[in-house]
């Protein structure tokens, strides 16, 4: 061992700067990896030590409905809430500009938060909001609507005095509340807005704090299904931040993947060149093998360079990816839950440093057996074929992919995704390689002889022995699939949530309408212009028995396999007389209407409700429409598109019987702009302060503004598979100097001219830049164009991004890193360049 | 004298494209031990391949070869190696030194493999009586022919072989620097009683060897003593 340590140090201390390039083309992937790694965990650990502060409490009981008795007498026996809290959303306008927005009223006793702090500014009205009778108001909503603190916000039927700006609050998320920003009054005022009304869409939560001793896991075990049946809901701060913590942990995965991508392509480049480095070291190998030296000895001695090598790309690489990694607090700080303290996570530098090693010996396999096959032989330039095993080859390729799946799993942590995107990457990684393939056999065969002299020596070098061609094509491919992708997949998300622009689409939605409304309403919405596209009543029930058993039986039934938020939550339904766009028949049949006394009523219910509510068509489910309880019959079961920016409903009833029930009402209608939105909602919102109004144009801005903050991380995590395939490209480029420089000494020494040799040069990299770039965008046009399809089911239109921009761009670097590289090849006279280089 | 060397109709062929060229008919002969042997013949005569299979690089198609008392045939690629390394030098026409290890550590590599203690110190020595004491740190590349066949011939003496084989020794060197070599190589091989066997197309080198075996078209065409014997 020590000798073949010492001939390994021997061998590598002469072609150390080689071997370094191959390994840099990791450094970056393991760099991503540990970054991401070492920081989800650091956002772990700080989501869970800070888990009372995001929550405010030890535990909240929440419910959508006033408590029952049994509720009140649970919480009594816990010690009485500590605290209280109504909320709901609705329209605040602000008196100053007359502008209105969409927010999440909270009503808080006092008390809240128990843990944590209310961020304000000024700093103390978090403390003074209550005592003064005043109002906090997100800070983003008060900058964007020129809002100070002491001016004034009208909620409902009451206007406070806004205390102050509110920076953070406890039980709040980013995403939420961009949405529905938020805004807290003091907990007594709830009622004197008049917003607790029929129809209205409130949670009641009751903060508690528990005793030092309270196991809070099994407090939750027991006390949550009793709550449960009584349509309540317990959440512990230790439960609430898991959820969290898993919501964090899927986007890290995700970016994880992104990041190990680029590991697997800086693999690829590591197989080239040690192959090219192989190549070259085989008649050393021949020479130690007529020495004496066994087949595993020679094997070994590369083998522990590599492994030295990859061990170090994984020591620099963890190291940059730990220095990464503290800028990410930076980065995706709108994002994120919790103040974030970075640390460094022991488990993602021992990842960082096993993939270093295990990658790079892995990959190095295939190329380092040649040494295997060897025949000393060659020492007395007798030239025999090397038999290669076949078998061997096939074993080290199935370890790499069943790594790539290992891995894969570890990072997903679900097999079936594990096994797509490993998948996804050998159908890509094929892809690009037999494009690469058919594009050599292709000029092979229908080689231009008629081309110019410099056109067709280019040519010939794409396919010459020891080609780079297949390894330009998957690095400058991999990276710009993954751009492009990128950039496709934000368009289908887009066009899944754009409304169709047509006159019928409205883009306006006024909920809450209470029945004695209606009139009035219509009346402010007509004068103005604008249609009453929909009128949309709702009718609120919730499930009493499903196929003749009571849900009080079946939530005592271990066995039952009924969705629990079935049994408990408030269905909003709806009655009409034909489907919308967005819902389609996949078993039974629609029916329009019905006379009133008809029973079992039928209905139609989505496919989700089918299935956690294990009804098919014919089956009977009994609902209490407010104290009155009406069977029913599942006439239909709909495949509803949830993604549509439409109201969509689980359980829709046919005209003619709920018509007298205690109902609401959705209103929408199309506004053709900015102003006349913000018109309509102000005069709305004045007259009827009850109702909420969606802007789905704002919406739509929104949910593009998320998109773009989404792609942006995304963006920069792909960054590193750009940079890694610039690396491989160099490795590759450099590998192949000597061979070029050959080749170039003896044009030269012919007669070409160097001009010459440089459109040979310029040509070459042209071919690849263009095959490898335009291969990767197509191949990933053609699987967004599988994902929308088949995933999303919506059309897209592809961005122009990828062909005027992504394409040109990379080819010309593909371009300016060959001649770059080739520099020295092209500027020396060729004696030189025989005695720098060969000598 | 006890035979170090035993060939018994050897034959070989090489796949050449879609057919099978022979290379070696029949071929039959043995050494003893310490004696000097060299195989002649032109270009294509397969003397090169005779001398591979007899150091044991390659199988055979058909025949016996015994070297040092072991049957090749019957020895696995590495069991063949370690042979190679405790009994067999080599020489080539083209040096092949490692270029990437120092003269110093190209002549200790036998002795490494061995396990040898000492290996770097035996090592220097050898390079001190080839000449090259001031030379020991030089890679290959930076140094001439004749100094690197000169490492080549250290590096063949350095496990104290039974036998030597010498592929075109002289092939690469000029006339002057390739009798330096000579001279240096039989010398080298008198003071170690090493047995030597030097495959050349030079018959003024084969004369200075005891016994010489000429080949041509793959076939044994004479076997004679030298005239300086």
């Amino acid at each position: 061992m020590r000798w073949l340590l010492k001939m390994a140090w021997r061998d590598g201390r002469a072609s150390g700067k080689k071997l370094f390039l191959f390994m840099a083309s990791i450094i970056l992937g393991i760099a991503a990896v540990v970054a991401i790694q070492s920081f989800s965990d650091s956002l772990k650990s700080n989501i869970s030590s800070q888990s009372r502060s995001l929550m405010g409490a030890d535990y909240i009981i929440d419910s959508s409905q006033p408590p029952n008795e049994r509720v009140l007498e649970i919480m009594d026996s816990l010690g009485g809430a500590r605290a209280k809290e109504i909320n709901f959303a609705s329209m605040a306008l602000f008196p100053k500009n007359g502008t209105t927005k969409l927010v999440r009223v909270r009503g808080i006793s006092e008390g809240f938060p128990f843990y944590g702090e209310l961020e304000t500014q000024p700093a103390d009205a978090g403390e003074r909001f209550r005592s003064e009778e005043a109002a906090l108001v997100d800070a983003t909503v008060m900058l964007q609507y020129g809002i100070v603190p002491g001016d004034s916000v009208k909620v409902g039927e009451l206007t406070f005095p806004i205390a102050g700006a509110l920076k953070s609050v406890p039980g709040g998320s980013a995403l939420s509340s961009t949405v529905a920003p938020p805004v807290l009054l003091p907990y007594r005022f709830i009622e004197q807005t008049g917003l607790i009304q029929q129809g209205s869409r409130l949670d009641y939560e009751y903060y508690f704090l528990s005793r030092p001793e309270t196991d809070l896991e099994q407090f939750d075990k027991v006390l949550n299904p009793i709550l449960s049946a009584e349509g309540a809901d317990l959440d512990t701060h230790l439960a609430t931040s898991r959820g969290l913590g898993r919501r964090y942990e899927n986007f890290g995965r995700f970016l994880n993947l992104v990041a190990f991508i680029a590991l697997l392509l800086g693999c690829v480049g590591i197989a080239s060149s040690i192959h090219i480095y192989m190549q070259e070291k085989l008649p050393a190998v021949a020479v130690l093998k007529c020495l004496g030296a066994s087949r595993r000895q020679t094997f070994f001695i590369y083998l522990i360079q590599i492994a030295l090598m990859g061990l170090l790309g994984g020591m620099i690489g963890t190291g940059i990816g730990l220095l990464l990694q503290q800028s990410f607090p930076i980065l995706l700080a709108e994002f994120l839950p919790v103040t974030l303290e970075v640390r460094i996570s022991p488990g993602a530098v021992l990842m960082g440093l096993l993939l270093g090693l295990v990658m790079s010996v892995l990959f190095a396999l295939l190329p380092l057996m040649s040494t295997l096959y060897v025949s000393p032989l060659q020492v007395l330039r007798i030239q025999e074929r090397n038999d290669t095993n076949g078998k061997a080859s096939l074993l080290v390729i199935l370890a790499i992919v069943l790594l790539v799946f290992l891995f894969s799993l570890l990072l997903l942590d679900n097999w079936r995704y594990a096994l797509s995107f490993v998948g996804a990457i050998v159908v890509t990684f094929s892809a690009l390689a037999g494009i690469a393939r058919l594009f050599m056999k292709g000029i092979k065969r229908f080689f231009p002889s008629g081309w110019g002299f410099c056109a067709r020596q280019s040519l010939l070098n794409l396919f010459r022995p020891r080609n780079q061609t297949m390894t330009m094509v998957l690095a400058v491919g991999v990276g710009t699939f993954l751009i492009s992708t990128l950039y496709f997949t934000k368009d289908i998300l887009l066009a899944k949530a754009s409304i169709a622009d047509t006159s019928r689409s409205p883009n306006l939605i006024l909920l809450d309408v209470q029945s004695g409304q209606q009139e009035a309403v219509a009346g402010a919405i007509t004068p103005k212009g604008l249609p009453v596209i929909d009128n949309i009543p709702i009718v609120t029930m919730r499930v009493h028995s499903i196929k003749g058993r009571p849900i009080n039986e079946i939530r005592k039934d271990t066995t039952s396999r009924v969705g629990r938020w079935v049994m408990s939550h408030e269905f909003r339904t709806t009655y009409r007389d034909s489907m919308i766009g967005s819902e389609a028949i996949t078993e039974g049949e629609w029916v329009g209407s019905v006379l009133p006394d008809t029973r079992p009523v039928p209905i139609s219910v989505a496919e989700n409700f089918a299935f956690d509510a294990r009804v098919q068509t014919g089956d009977e489910v009994t609902f209490n429409v407010q104290g009155v309880l009406l069977d029913t019959k599942i006439a239909s079961i709909r495949e509803v598109d949830w993604g549509r920016m439409q109201l969509n409903f689980s359980i829709v009833f046919p005209e003619g019987v709920l018509e007298k029930a205690p109902q609401f009402h959705v209103f929408t209608t199309k506004v053709p702009n900015e102003k006349a939105s913000a018109n309509l909602q102000q005069d709305l919102v004045r007259q009827f302060p009850n109702i909420s109004i969606i802007d789905l144009r704002q919406m739509l801005t929104l949910v593009e503004g998320i998109l773009n903050k989404i792609s942006w991380v995304i963006n920069f995590m792909a960054f590193f598979s750009i940079v890694t395939g610039i690396i491989v490209l160099i490795g590759a480029v450099r590998t192949s100097k000597y061979q070029r420089i050959r080749e170039s000494v003896l044009l030269r020494t012919i007669g070409a001219r160097g001009r010459q040799i440089l459109r040979i040069t310029a040509l070459e990299y042209l071919y690849l830049g263009v095959l490898g770039s335009l291969s990767g965008i197509l191949l990933s046009l053609a699987s967004s164009q599988l994902l929308a399809g088949l995933v999303f089911e919506t059309a897209f239109v592809p961005s122009y991004v990828p062909f005027l921009v992504l394409f040109p761009g990379i080819t010309l670097l593909v371009l300016l890193i060959g001649l770059g590289n080739s520099r020295s090849v092209l500027n020396s006279p060729p004696l030189e360049v025989l005695r720098k280089e060969v000598g | 004298m006890a035979k170090i060397l035993n060939v018994s109709n050897l034959e070989k062929s090489y796949k050449s494209g879609s057919r099978h060229l022979k290379v070696l008919h029949d071929i039959s002969f043995s050494i003893e031990e310490k004696e000097t042997f060299s195989i002649v013949g032109p270009s294509g005569s397969g003397k090169t391949t005779l001398l591979g299979l007899c150091a044991g690089l390659d199988g055979a198609d058909s025949g016996r070869i015994a070297l040092c008392g072991q049957d090749l045939g019957s020895l696995t690629e590495d069991e063949r190696a370690l042979l190679r390394n405790h009994k067999v030098g080599f020489i080539f026409q083209d040096y092949q030194l490692l270029p990437t290890l120092t003269a110093l550590e190209n002549v200790s590599v036998p002795l490494e493999l061995q396990g040898v203690k000492g290996a770097t110190e035996s090592a220097r020595k050898l390079l001190v009586k080839v000449g090259l004491g001031d030379r020991v740190h030089h890679y290959p590349s930076q140094l001439s022919g004749g100094e690197q066949q000169r490492v080549a011939l250290a590096r063949a003496f350095s496990n104290q072989p039974a036998i030597l084989f010498a592929d075109e020794p002289t092939g690469n060197l000029d006339e002057e620097t390739g009798e330096k070599v000579v001279e240096l190589l039989f010398e080298l091989n008198r003071e170690a009683g090493t047995t030597l066997v030097i495959v050349t197309h030079d018959l003024e080198l084969a004369k200075k060897t005891g016994r010489i075996l000429r080949l041509k078209g793959g076939r044994v065409l004479q076997k004679e003593h030298s005239p300086l014997l």
